[in-house]
């Protein structure tokens, strides 16, 4: 039954540490956009479109960690077999 | 974590379908665009007004996003990338309506998309190179030809993999976020994160689009 105990620190951790990374980084590209959109004011349209495929390339790792948070959660392919063990030791 | 009610799976369960929610949430999306499009061609004027004039800006904008990124030989490749723009830009807002869930929200759809984008990628590249096509997995250096060749092959294995997780992620999660927000304070609280949806429908739909033709150009390109 610890197992689950597990899980759930398991991916409470995993995603604060994804999204703790993500943040860094899509921090460093802002501040970037930002700078060059100051020096150049007229430049920011171009700056603000590589800005937004910046950010979402850096969220996709944000959104790996998710989806595997989610696989560990709700599709745990090692539920059935914790869970029969389980049933076994009991009986 | 499921949806409570929805529409179309109810439908399918009067009619007795055996068929998983997302396939009957894209043929919606079908038909929508397929009237969007009827409706949009009724009539063409050469002054356009009305839905004509909407859809004449959508389209040349991506025409304009099509030469700015793929060059001249691109507008080959305008109806395939054309359709993956329109196709998931309306099923990532069809997510926002209750008692709809967004095709894009299910692993299946965006594998489908994510491997028509390699599939294409790799018959260009053949039909545009022949068999030299392999020498884009090469690299520049020939000696290092054997290692390069193992890291090209990862890194394209990687692409549709990207490509599928990201939007699947993104559409997935707002879902559930939606869902929380909702058991938790169904009164206001959903609003911004709906507003939020909507921003990243549209950001999803541009990155999946632009990807799709940076890939579809590195396959026309010469090898460095």
């Amino acid at each position: 039954m610890q197992f689950f105990a597990w899980c759930m620190i398991a991916a409470g951790f995993g995603m604060a540490i994804g999204s703790f990374g993500t943040g860094l980084g899509q921090g460093l590209a802002i501040k970037s956009a930002v700078e060059g959109v100051a020096r150049n004011p007229g430049a920011s349209g171009k700056i603000l479109t590589t800005m937004m495929i910046g950010l979402a390339m850096i969220e996709s790792l944000a959104i790996y960690v998710f989806v595997v948070c989610m696989i560990i959660l709700f599709a745990n392919p090692f539920t059935e077999k914790v869970l029969g063990m389980a049933g076994q030791m009991t009986h | 974590m499921t949806h409570p009610f929805l529409f179309l799976k109810w439908l399918g369960e009067q009619l007795h379908l055996e068929l998983g929610e997302h396939v009957l949430y894209t043929w919606f999306v079908m038909l929508v665009l397929i009237l969007l499009g009827f409706a949009a061609s009724r009539g063409i004027k050469m002054v356009p007004a009305g839905l004509q004039n909407f859809m004449e800006v959508v389209v040349s904008g991506i025409e304009n996003l099509i030469e700015e990124t793929m060059g001249h030989k691109g507008m080959a490749y305008f109806p395939l990338i054309a359709t993956f723009a329109l196709f998931i830009l309306v099923s990532n807002l069809i997510a926002l309506i209750p008692g709809f869930m967004p095709p894009t929200a299910n692993l299946n759809t965006n594998g489908a998309l994510a491997l028509t984008v390699f599939a294409m990628t790799h018959i260009v590249g053949f039909k545009e190179h022949g068999i030299s096509y392999l020498k884009h997995f090469m690299g520049p250096i020939l000696v290092l030809a054997p290692l390069m060749f193992i890291i090209e092959v990862i890194g394209h294995l990687a692409r549709p993999l990207s490509l599928s997780l990201r939007l699947f992620g993104n559409m997935y999660g707002h879902e559930i976020v939606l869902m929380i927000f909702l058991a938790l304070v169904p009164l206001l609280l959903p609003v911004p994160m709906m507003v939020m949806g909507v921003l990243v429908a549209c950001i999803q739909t541009f990155v999946f689009t632009l990807l799709a033709m940076i890939y579809i150009a590195g396959a026309l390109e010469e090898a460095h």
